[in-house]
């Protein structure tokens, strides 16, 4: 069977890495590239590189890092942030990137989903939802959590699905940075649910958080970033800690 | 020199990546003439098989690929071509390797998905392309289909069902997996490949 994945997440601005302030023995934390190098070394088994930048140069220059990461890193790497349509998906397809994510603009305009699947293949589709618990629903946020809409999770999820998303990032909200752990029913529902692979973000604080989401959450993949970032663990410690509590990891 | 052949299926750009790291000359191209003459020739691809098949045909490239006698590689699509027929879009294929391309049944309680998407073993592994590769090695998958067992079959990975990770005959292999996504031991086959 397919080894469970651990996929660290990098913030960028500006073409520079955000987070990663205790990462040890780095000598420009910075550097996305250096950085992402550094997670494949660890045994990352992919990489997820955000842009948060607000203007047009700098998400140029984003563009030109994503030509980098694409020549330097021999494993899988998604890019998300800021694609709103297919021309953005198109241009970061051109310079490497093997999967693009989506979230607001998907909401937007759901049929973004189908007309990049159909163009460049599932494969290339990740569905980025970040969901919020309203009464006993969990529903669709966008703008990073600030705005709510209506649409409710799981029927979002199968629409992503039925549209030609690969696979489905998701992020609980109000488990987002409490470094309480990630909300395990959910993801066992939302998997049960869905025939695509599940990656799950938002809440690790600690190694059991993360193999409680990928066994009894029955998630295919971590999404993490502070835990890494800010070196309380490697990826490969991470990983060692996961195979010996039975959970099939790649080493 | 190495030709990467060029249909027009999707991003070429992760395999010339692949090369540039491990310093190997290619050209990406369609033109006959240099695929005939070029020391190796890949097949890569990203995309539906009976779409891919049509700009294999439109290209005239065909015959020039069955007839080829320097090593080739077909990857993902590019191998399931190299197959008798594919159940993506019922068409019939290159017919190099005896077998045929089947899709994947998802099963929730197995924990089975579709696509097969992520890091996965590698076993019974045979010929030089795995040279220096251990048995269980991991590398990274992207696909819903894949050829069953055979005589030409190399390598082996599960996912519901045992399939076909790899396959040779003659000058032709070919990997279901992508050896450009899968770090280290990838370039390890790439390189196996171009030493061949």
């Amino acid at each position: 069977m397919v080894a469970k994945r651990i996929i660290p997440c990098l913030d960028v601005k500006d073409g520079r890495t955000v987070k990663g302030i205790n990462f040890v023995g780095l000598h420009d934390v910075g550097d996305a590239v250096e950085l992402g190098k550094a997670y494949a070394a660890q045994g990352a088994d992919e990489l997820v590189y955000l842009d948060i930048s607000a203007t047009v140069e700098e998400r140029n220059t984003f563009t030109s890092l994503v030509e980098r990461i694409a020549l330097n890193i021999n494993i899988p790497f998604t890019v998300g942030g800021g694609i709103s349509t297919i021309d953005d998906a198109a241009r970061l397809l051109d310079v490497g990137a093997d999967k693009i994510s989506i979230n607001s603009a998907a909401v937007r305009n759901p049929g973004l989903i189908d007309e990049i699947a159909r163009k460049y293949g599932s494969q290339f589709v990740v569905l980025a939802i970040d969901a919020k618990k309203v009464d006993d629903k969990y529903l669709i946020t966008t703008h990073g959590g600030r705005q709510l809409t209506e649409r409710e999770l799981f029927a979002w999820a199968r629409e992503g699905e039925q549209r030609g998303a690969g696979e489905i990032l998701l992020t609980s909200m109000d488990h987002d940075g409490t470094r309480d752990g990630y909300p395990c029913e959910l993801f066992a529902k939302l998997c049960s649910e869905l025939s695509i692979p599940v990656i799950a973000s938002g809440g690790a604080g600690s190694v059991k958080d993360i193999a409680d989401v990928l066994s009894v959450g029955c998630a295919d993949a971590a999404l993490a970033a502070s835990i890494f970032h800010y070196g309380e663990i490697t990826v490969g410690e991470l990983k060692r800690e996961l195979k010996k509590q039975g959970i099939k990891v790649r080493i | 020199m190495i030709a990467i052949i060029d249909y027009d299926t999707g991003n070429l750009r992760s395999v010339c990546n692949a090369l540039e790291r491990i310093g190997a000359e290619y050209c990406v191209t369609d033109n006959i003439d240099i695929i005939k003459s070029a020391d190796k020739v890949l097949l890569p691809g990203v995309g539906e098989a009976s779409s891919a098949m049509n700009e294999l045909q439109k290209r005239g490239l065909c015959d020039v690929i069955k007839n080829l006698t320097s090593p080739v590689l077909g990857i993902c699509i590019g191998m399931q071509l190299m197959c008798r027929h594919s159940e993506e879009g019922n068409v019939d294929c290159l017919g190099i390797f005896d077998t045929d391309v089947r899709r994947f049944v998802p099963d929730a309680s197995k924990g089975v998905k579709v696509p097969h998407m992520g890091w996965n073993e590698i076993r019974n592994l045979q010929t030089p392309l795995f040279d220096g590769i251990e048995e269980g090695a991991f590398v990274y998958f992207v696909h819903s289909f894949a050829p069953d067992i055979c005589d030409d079959t190399i390598a082996l990975s599960c996912n519901g069902r045992e399939f076909t990770a790899a396959l040779s005959k003659g000058n032709f292999y070919a990997t279901q997996f992508h050896p450009e996504k899968s770090g280290d031991i990838g370039e390890q086959i790439l390189k196996n490949f171009i030493a061949l």
